[in-house]
C-alpha cells in the first residue's frame, strides 16, 4: 500500500526518531511511504487555545498536502483526532463550505499509527522484538476521541521479548493538555507527578504512548528526577527487531 | 452569626487560587481518596444498566427538546403554579432574584430561615443578601450546615464540605454548634446525630424555608428534589411558608421525563441505583404559603449560544468533577464560582459572560474524561474550546496572541515551516551539557520549572527524510 505519512510538527522538529521508526516499521511491513511535502502541522494547538481563526489557513495547508493521498497514517493520537474531528467544524465554522468537504475526506483517510496495523492492515503482531521491561500510557485523545481501545497493548503483547507491565490509574490524564502545562503550570505538575510516580512504581525501563507531545511531558518530568525511565514512542518499540534494536539507553 | 458569604459566579484567576490548593498534601489526599471512592461506585452502577446509553441519549435528547421551547414550557408551568396557589415570581438576573427572596421572607416577619440544600440560592447570593437584612439562613443539608459553621465556602456541588476532615468537623462543632456536648467524638455517627438534633429543634420552631428543586415539571406545575438525607423533606413540609428557587432550565416537560432522570441522577452522582429521598410536591400544602421564584440569571443569553447551550442539560450530579484529575487536585474553591469543576468551567463563564471568567474556560486539559461519565452526554471539551474563542475575542494575551500568529503564518507553508524549524537547532546550544534543555526564559520557563525539555535535533525529520 502507498501511505502518506503526517509526520506531525512536533516529530519533524523534535523527535525525527519517531519518524524515521515510523518509515522502518512500515516499510518492514512492505509498504511504500510517502512524506507529502506541503505538510506542517494540523493546527490543534491554535484551536484548543481559542485562536481557531487564526489555524484556518493552517487546515487549509493540511488539507492541501494531504488531498491526493489514499490513505494517511501519523504517529499521534490527537493530531489524528484533531484533523478527523476538528478540521471540518474549524472550516465550517469560517464559512468555507469546499473545504469542510475536503477537510472531512482527509479525515476519514487519516489513521493514528496503532488504528492503521490493527484495522486497516489486521496486523497485531508487527514482527518487533524489544526485551525490555515496558509500561504503556494511553493518551487521552487515543482513548477518548479516537477509542483506540486496546490496539496498542495488543501490538505490545505480540512483540518478542517485552515484558510489558500494567500502568496504574493508566487512563487518567498526564496533565500536559497542550498550552494547559503552560497556563496551568501547578496543576500540570501535580498531575505528571502522579503519573510519574505510577510510572516510576512499576519499575519499568521504558514508557511508552502513541503521543509524542504527552511522552515529552512525562518524559522531560522523569529526565528532570533523573528516574532512568526512558520514554519512547510506540513506533519506536514496535520498529524495533534483532537485527535493528531500537536503543534504551541514551 | 457571621457568615463570610458563598463564592458567586466569578473569582479570582483559577491559576492563582488552584496554587493554594495544590500546596495542601492533605487536601490533595482527601480529595484523591473521595472522588476516586465515588467514582469507582458510580462505575459499577452504571455498569449495570444494559440500556445506561439510550438513557443518558434519551436524557440529553429531552433536555434539548425542552430548551428548544423553554417559553411554553415556562408559560405552562407558571400557569399550574397559579391554578394550585402558589405565586410565582420571575428574577432576570441574582441581585433580583435575592431581592424578591429577602423581601418576601421578610414580610413574613421572620428573622431565621431554613435552606435546603440550593445551587441556584448559592448562585443568586442568597445568604449574603440574607446577612445584610438581618435575616439567618441555617443551612439544613449536612454538608452544607458543616461548610456554613465554617465560615467557610463549598468546594463540591454534591459534597459542599468534601476538603474538610472528620477531625476538623469535631471541633467546628463543638465550638460553633449551640447545645453540642463538649465531649463529642469524630465518629460519623456521633457527628450527625449532633447535628440532627440541632436541626430538628430548628425545624419545629421555624416557620419559613427556602429549597431549590433539582427538576420542575412542566405539564403538572410539580417541584422535585433529591436528596440523601431527609432534612430537605422536613424543611418542605414544616414550615408555613415555602420559598423555592427555580433555575429556568430546571423544567422537564412531563412525569415519564422524569423517570429517565430519576434513574440517570443517583448512580451519576452517589453511585447508588435509587436516592434515598425524592421529595415532589404539586403546590402548597394546606395552610402553607408556596412562592416560587424563576432565576434567569444568564441563562437566555447561554440558551443563545448554539454551541454553549448544552451546558444547560446539566443534573447538577457531579460526575465531572469526582471524575475530573484537575478537580481532584485542586479542588473546588480554586474555581472561584458556585460551580466548580468542568461543569463550572463551562457554565459559570457562559453566565457570567467569559469577560469575568476569562482563566475558567482554560482550567481543563481537554482530556475528555468529563464527557465521558456525564449523563447528559454534555461535551464539555468541545464546550470549553469554543468559550477559549470568546475569551480571545475579548482580551487576547498579547504576547501568547502575537506568538500565536507568528506560528500560524509559519504553519501555513511549508517553506516557511522548514525555515523555522531549522533556525530552533539554535537551541541545541542550550542542551549541551546533558542533551536535556533544563532552563529556557518565560513563558516557556513554566515548562522548565519542573520539566526538562528536550534538545532539538541536529536534523529535522524532513532533512533526513530528503537526505535518505
Ligand atoms: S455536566 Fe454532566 S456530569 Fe457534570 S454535573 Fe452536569 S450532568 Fe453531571
Amino acid at each position: 500500500m502507498r501511505v502518506a505519512l503526517f509526520v506531525t510538527c512536533l516529530v519533524d522538529g523534535l523527535f525525527p526518531d519517531v519518524g524515521k521508526a515510523t518509515v522502518t516499521l512500515l516499510e518492514r511491513l512492505g509498504h511504500e511511504v510517502v512524506v507529502p511535502r506541503g505538510q506542517t502541522c494540523c493546527g490543534q494547538m491554535h484551536v484548543n487555545t481559542g485562536y481557531a481563526r487564526m489555524a484556518l489557513p493552517v487546515v487549509r495547508n493540511h488539507v492541501e498536502a494531504f488531498a491526493d493521498a489514499d490513505v494517511v497514517v501519523t504517529p499521534s493520537g490527537s493530531c489524528t483526532a484533531a484533523v478527523r474531528h476538528q478540521h471540518a467544524d474549524v472550516a465550517r465554522e469560517h464559512g468555507d463550505r469546499g473545504l469542510a468537504d475536503a477537510a472531512a475526506q482527509v479525515g476519514q483517510r487519516t489513521y493514528e499509527l496503532s488504528e492503521f496495523l490493527v484495522d486497516v492492515l489486521g496486523l497485531t503482531d508487527v514482527g518487533a522484538y524489544f526485551p525490555h521491561r515496558v509500561t504503556y500510557h494511553p493518551t487521552c485523545h487515543s482513548l477518548r476521541l479516537l477509542r483506540v481501545g486496546d490496539r496498542p497493548e495488543q501490538l505490545l503483547r505480540a512483540v518478542r521479548g517485552i515484558d510489558l507491565v500494567e500502568l496504574p490509574a493508566a487512563d487518567e490524564c498526564c496533565g500536559f493538555g497542550g498550552t494547559f502545562a503552560l497556563k496551568n503550570p501547578d496543576t500540570s505538575t501535580a498531575m505528571l507527578a502522579d503519573k510519574m510516580a505510577a510510572v516510576v512504581g512499576t519499575g519499568a525501563r521504558v514508557l511508552t504512548a502513541g503521543d509524542s507531545s504527552c511522552l515529552m511531558h512525562i518524559g522531560g518530568g522523569l529526565s528532570r528526577l533523573r528516574t532512568g525511565v526512558r520514554p519512547l514512542h510506540l513506533a519506536q518499540v514496535l520498529a524495533s527487531t534483532a537485527d535493528a534494536p531500537t536503543a534504551v539507553t541514551r | 452569626m457571621t457568615f463570610l458569604g458563598m463564592p458567586t459566579l466569578s473569582g479570582e484567576p483559577f491559576p492563582t487560587a488552584a496554587r493554594a490548593a495544590l500546596g495542601d498534601a492533605q487536601l490533595r489526599r482527601n480529595l484523591a481518596k473521595a472522588t476516586g471512592t465515588i467514582r469507582a461506585k458510580r462505575a459499577r452502577v452504571v455498569e449495570e444498566l444494559p440500556d445506561w446509553a439510550g438513557l443518558r441519549a434519551a436524557g440529553a435528547a429531552i433536555k434539548d427538546a425542552t430548551l428548544a421551547d423553554l417559553d411554553t414550557h415556562l408559560l405552562a408551568f407558571e400557569a399550574d403554579l397559579v391554578a394550585r396557589g402558589t405565586t410565582v415570581h420571575w428574577a432576570r438576573d441574582g441581585a433580583e432574584a435575592a431581592r424578591i427572596v429577602t423581601d418576601l421572607v421578610a414580610a413574613t416577619g421572620t428573622r431565621e430561615v431554613i435552606k435546603v440544600k440550593s445551587m441556584a440560592g448559592a448562585e443568586i447570593g442568597l445568604n449574603d443578601a440574607f446577612d445584610a437584612a438581618g435575616i439567618a439562613p441555617i443551612e439544613t443539608d449536612l454538608a452544607e450546615l458543616i461548610v456554613q459553621l465554617g465560615h467557610d465556602r463549598p468546594s463540591h456541588i454534591l459534597v459542599p464540605a468534601i476538603h474538610r476532615s472528620r477531625a476538623e468537623i469535631r471541633d467546628l462543632f463543638r465550638r460553633e454548634m449551640p447545645g453540642v456536648a463538649p465531649d463529642l467524638t469524630d465518629e460519623p455517627a456521633a457527628l450527625a446525630e449532633a447535628a440532627r438534633r440541632f436541626l430538628r429543634h430548628k425545624f419545629t420552631t421555624v416557620d419559613v424555608a427556602i429549597s431549590g428543586a433539582n427538576f420542575a415539571v412542566a405539564d403538572t406545575g410539580s417541584l422535585v428534589v433529591v436528596e440523601s438525607e431527609g432534612n430537605g423533606r422536613m424543611c418542605l413540609t414544616l414550615p408555613r411558608t415555602l420559598i423555592s428557587v427555580v433555575g429556568i432550565e430546571k423544567l422537564v416537560p412531563t412525569w415519564s421525563d422524569l423517570e429517565v432522570f430519576l434513574q440517570l441522577l443517583p448512580r451519576s452522582s452517589t453511585g447508588e441505583r435509587m436516592n434515598p429521598y425524592t421529595s415532589v410536591w404539586t403546590g402548597p400544602t394546606e395552610g402553607q404559603t408556596a412562592h416560587v421564584v424563576l432565576v434567569d440569571n444568564g441563562r437566555t443569553a447561554t440558551l443563545a449560544d448554539t454551541v454553549g447551550r448544552a451546558a444547560l442539560r446539566c443534573i447538577r450530579c457531579s460526575a465531572c468533577l469526582n471524575s475530573c484529575p484537575v478537580y481532584a487536585r485542586t479542588g473546588g474553591h480554586a474555581y472561584g464560582s458556585v460551580y466548580p469543576g468542568p461543569i463550572g468551567a463551562v457554565l459559570s463563564p457562559q453566565l457570567t459572560g467569559v469577560a469575568h471568567n476569562r482563566t475558567l474556560p482554560y482550567a481543563s486539559s481537554l482530556c475528555g474524561v468529563c464527557q465521558d461519565v456525564c449523563p447528559v452526554a454534555i461535551d464539555i471539551p468541545s464546550i470549553l474550546v469554543h468559550l477559549r474563542g470568546k475569551v480571545v475575542e475579548d482580551h487576547a494575551p498579547v504576547a501568547e496572541a502575537a506568538a500565536m500568529r507568528a506560528l500560524a503564518w509559519a504553519m501555513a507553508d511549508a517553506g516557511r515551516w522548514r525555515r523555522l524549524l531549522r533556525a530552533g537547532r539554535l537551541g541545541r546550544a542550550l542542551g549541551r551539557r546533558r542533551d536535556r534543555i533544563g532552563s529556557l526564559p518565560p513563558p516557556l520557563s513554566a515548562w522548565t520549572g519542573t520539566r526538562d525539555a528536550p534538545r532539538p535535533p541536529r536534523q529535522t525529520f524532513r532533512d533526513w527524510w530528503e537526505s535518505r
